[in-house]
């Protein structure tokens, strides 16, 4: 089984409310030194064999027309997860 | 004249919707996301409420609803759709209307009674009121602020497409005021405030939403005629 990995972020230009809200309450747990969050979007897809040029090729199409909206995000990355952050 | 009211699974307003469709002397129809026919109609509304998919951005999925292919070719052909709230976020999706919908800045649900300037009556939707009128209707959202870039602003203000603008304060952080906008051919309009809320004496803040539905019969008429 392949599993690709697709991060998806708010453009920079655009505000991000979640990410303000987060950096809100980090200092209230003691978290004094982060000055700014933003907070995005990251996809797992699994395939059963293993992670081709093909399957790749999808998944970039998939994170610009359905995963991601190109006038508010940016797809920041599409790779084959790697063995150490591929969960059981 | 029939217009056709989309429910799909999260709709809240598509009752409201029909029953604003009435009172403005039209025939709503029930229309149902998962059929792949407008069973007729000269005009459809999307209304708010919240629809299946907005797990990943609002609209999203339901933008690939069955019904939704229809539509799209519906509007494409010149058949006046609007779009309300959600309804408004499914139409950006879909690429009917530009820009997007995000989170309100202020980072907080919000429903009010809210005062709109009307700045286009050159719509299928907006004929029956008058340039710079202004109205109130009410205003729930979550994720409402309305966002483009500066050459899309540009063009919508350059070809006088923002169709409704806020009064009084921006509620929800949308850029240059934009409360609602149209498409080139001013047939398909999406505003984020609730019209259909505004359409009978002690409900809402008053009857400012009716014109929006009056318009369209009349706009469906001259298409007949």
């Amino acid at each position: 089984m392949g599993r690709v990995v697709i991060d998806v972020m708010p453009k920079p230009e655009i505000l991000d409310p979640q990410g303000k809200a987060v950096v809100g309450a980090l200092p209230r747990l003691g978290f004094d030194v982060f000055t700014s969050v933003r907070q995005g979007k990251r996809f797992e897809l699994e395939v059963e064999g293993d992670v081709t040029p093909e399957v790749l090729a999808q998944a970039r199409r998939a994170a610009e027309t359905l995963l991601s909206n190109p006038v508010i995000e940016d797809v920041v990355s599409v790779r084959e997860a790697d063995t150490a952050e591929v969960q059981a | 004249m029939k217009v056709g009211v989309v429910t799909f699974p999260g709709s809240l307003d598509d009752g409201d919707a029909r029953r604003a469709v009435t009172l403005a002397g039209g025939e709503a129809v029930a229309l149902w996301h998962a059929d792949a026919d407008l069973r007729g109609v000269d005009a459809v509304v999307l209304p708010g409420g919240f629809s299946y998919g907005d797990y990943l951005r609002c609209g999203a999925i339901a933008r690939f609803a069955p019904v939704m292919t229809e539509v799209v070719r519906a509007a494409e052909g010149g058949m006046p759709v609007l779009g309300i709230c959600n309804g408004f976020q499914v139409l950006c999706e879909s690429h009917l209307l530009p820009g997007a919908l995000v989170r309100n800045d202020h980072q907080k649900f919000l429903c009010k009674d809210q005062r709109l300037r009307v700045e286009s009556t050159a719509t299928a939707w907006t004929a029956d009121f008058t340039a710079g009128q202004e109205i109130t209707i009410p205003l729930k959202n979550g994720e409402g602020g309305f966002v483009a870039d500066e050459a899309t602003l540009d063009r919508l203000e350059g070809e006088g497409r923002v169709v409704f603008r806020y009064l009084g304060g921006n509620p929800n952080g949308s850029l240059r005021d934009i409360a609602g906008i149209s498409n080139e051919r001013g047939n398909v309009v999406g505003l984020m405030p609730h019209p259909e809320h505004a359409v009978e004496e002690l409900f809402g803040p008053g009857l400012d939403g009716l014109g929006l539905f009056t318009s369209v019969l009349k706009a469906g008429l001259g298409a007949i005629a």
